[in-house]
């Protein structure tokens, strides 16, 4: 029997063929599901200079992503926990869009963690719905308008049902992939497991390209297998200013930086000129961190995991 | 003053931002405000407890307690990350590369919502912009001179709200963060009162337990209601109904909040030595 792998053509493209592809304006777009944990902040810039539009976000938390989304004009409906920035607060594009239709009407329909992590997970198991516990009692429920209280079938005991989405692209920053898209992640995996199951597509972008024997060596790593996924992405410090485990903190001043620098609108209209609209790629954009800043978030001191056995 | 930022998940932020006056820090005392509700926050944590565990004032209560009386507590963070040993550094988000080393298990959101919804979580804490006269929490819409404000959301904070055992809230006690009714329920408390939360099928053993403020402690009545239970040193009563926007009802046990102890200070200020969330 042979264990050569089925010969596959390699998934890899460049972010803008990437987003190109397989980011259609009105897409239901999934972003951020590690958390504060590699956002894709690479690829959601380029749909940014793609100039996408009508995108429905996905996602949790997704820190200072949303907002940037939000103010660029490409959002016409959230689902979501939470949006704004998690270490400085408020996200004043969201509080502009909301508030007063600045740039655009932003639809949001809050959820909260649980039960955004079960409309993924219902999604990837194929089911029309989860019931929860959660959010009974709260206008969280009454205003969401697609959760609903029902009785269970065998209690009569309240319920929330959570309905279940295929996002229509699912784009998750990990540490290292092959070319088919095996991919590895190591860290809190947050909703990115259900997250690339239910979702139409998914695109993975990556700090690392390795053999495909490097992903083998370790199938418990395998967070996304490559057969799942669509298009595979080489872009290093694709996720800053979020941290990716074993290769980069997080750069808290920039978190704090675009704080102040988003809360007047005309100010955010500068910072995404300066960082996003004004340069053409990722490689740029870490041009202009500068070297130095750069190597302030590089490891202090590696840590690895013992290796474990596979042999028999 | 960006007092209605609102808060992450179990956070107390939308706290630490208020405390941002010069007023609010250390008086002479040896202590600031923040530190003193972060030692109050951490005796809330009985050892061997599955702790819930927000960012900021929470984090520092988590390992205050770990470090003083509740070795064995257990921290769960949404992200997916379980620590019986806290971080070694600041952590200024629980997905922070040093909350992730060491971590006893880096899994998923469901992996540690499982566990919460299980009611096997004993204590979750939460900021909030305000609270009620019955513990219920709004983090999604706030006001400022008569707009309304969009917050940013619940995060985990009604997911904890209806699922931990005990909910503590930390927030900075001003008549606009203690209202009578809040304008959204985003976590639920107490509702309306006694019974509540059994008729919304919340479950049987749930609910808010304290509200750590800058000027004391609220703990709840049988009717679901909170009372003024500690008051912290140097507060006088008259402040506090005056910053409570309800006619707030004090427990005839009414004692002196325990000013934070010298152990207690010092797990705080090795991990935060320069008070970037009790001193700024």
């Amino acid at each position: 029997m042979s264990n050569a792998a089925p010969d596959r053509t390699s998934k890899m493209m460049s972010m803008q063929q990437a987003v190109a592809q397989h980011v259609p304006d009105g897409a239901s777009v999934l972003l951020g599901a590690q958390l504060e944990q590699m956002i894709p902040f690479a690829a959601g810039h380029e749909m940014i200079r793609q100039r996408k539009r009508n995108l429905a976000l996905v996602g949790p938390i997704s820190d200072i992503l949303f907002d940037q989304m939000i103010g660029a004009g490409c959002v016409a409906r959230v689902q979501a926990a939470w949006v704004g920035n998690v270490s400085a607060g408020m996200g004043y594009c969201f509080r502009r869009a909301i508030e007063q239709s600045v740039p655009r009407a932003v639809e949001m329909v809050d959820y909260s963690n649980f039960t955004l992590a079960l409309v993924l997970h219902a999604g990837a198991l194929g089911v029309p719905f989860l019931p929860t516990y959660s959010t009974l009692g709260s206008d969280l429920l009454k205003s969401n308008g697609e959760m609903r209280e029902f009785g269970s079938p065998f209690s009569g005991e309240k319920l929330v049902a959570v309905p279940a989405l295929t996002p229509d692209v699912a784009v998750i920053h990990a540490q290292r992939a092959d070319k088919h898209g095996n991919t590895h992640i190591w860290g809190n995996l947050g909703v990115a497991v259900d997250g690339a199951r239910a979702a139409k597509k998914v695109i993975v972008v990556v700090e690392e390209i390795v053999e495909p024997e490097v992903i083998a060596s370790d199938p418990n790593r395998t967070v996304i297998p490559g057969f799942l996924v669509t298009a595979v992405v080489h872009e290093p410090r694709g996720a800053h200013p979020s941290p990716v485990q074993g290769y980069y903190g997080r750069d808290h001043a920039f978190f704090h930086q675009y704080h102040e620098q988003s809360r007047k609108l005309e100010d955010f209209q500068k910072w995404l000129d300066r960082w996003v609209l004004g340069i053409r790629s990722r490689g740029e954009y870490v041009e202009q961190l500068g070297e130095c800043r750069v190597e302030s978030l590089g490891v202090r001191e590696h840590a690895y995991s013992a290796p474990a056995d596979f042999g028999y | 003053m960006d007092f209605t930022e609102g808060n992450h998940p179990i956070t107390a932020k939308a706290h630490t931002a208020a405390l941002g006056s010069p007023a609010a820090t250390d008086s002479g005392r040896g202590y600031s405000p923040s530190e003193l509700m972060v030692a109050a926050a951490a005796r809330e944590i009985r050892d061997g407890e599955w702790v819930f565990v927000g960012m900021r004032l929470p984090m520092l209560a988590f390992l205050v307690a770990k470090r003083t009386h509740a070795p064995g507590a257990i921290g769960l963070y949404e992200n997916g990350v379980i620590r019986e040993h806290p971080a070694p550094e600041l952590l200024y988000t629980m997905a922070d590369p040093p909350n992730l080393r060491g971590a006893t298990q880096c899994g998923t959101m469901l992996d540690v919502m499982s566990l919460l919804q299980q009611g096997r979580v004993n204590v979750g804490f939460l900021g909030a912009a305000e609270v009620d006269r019955f513990g219920n929490l709004n983090t999604t819409w706030g006001s400022r001179e008569g707009q309304k404000v969009r917050l940013p959301g619940s995060g985990g904070a009604c997911d904890i709200a209806c699922l931990s055992q005990r909910t503590v809230v930390l927030l900075e006690h001003t008549r606009a963060r203690l209202v009578e009714r809040v304008a959204y329920i985003t976590s639920p408390g107490n509702g309306s009162g006694k019974n509540w939360r059994r008729a919304q099928g919340l479950p049987a053993r749930s609910g808010p337990s304290a509200v750590i403020t800058t000027l004391g402690v609220l703990r709840f009545d049988a009717g679901g209601e909170a009372m003024l239970s500690s008051i912290h040193p140097d507060v006088q009563l008259e402040d506090v109904r005056a910053n409570t926007g309800w006619p707030l009802r004090v427990s005839e046990e009414l004692r002196e909040t325990p000013p934070p102890r010298a152990e207690e200070l010092s797990a705080m200020r090795e991990i935060d030595p320069h008070g970037f969330w009790t001193r700024k």
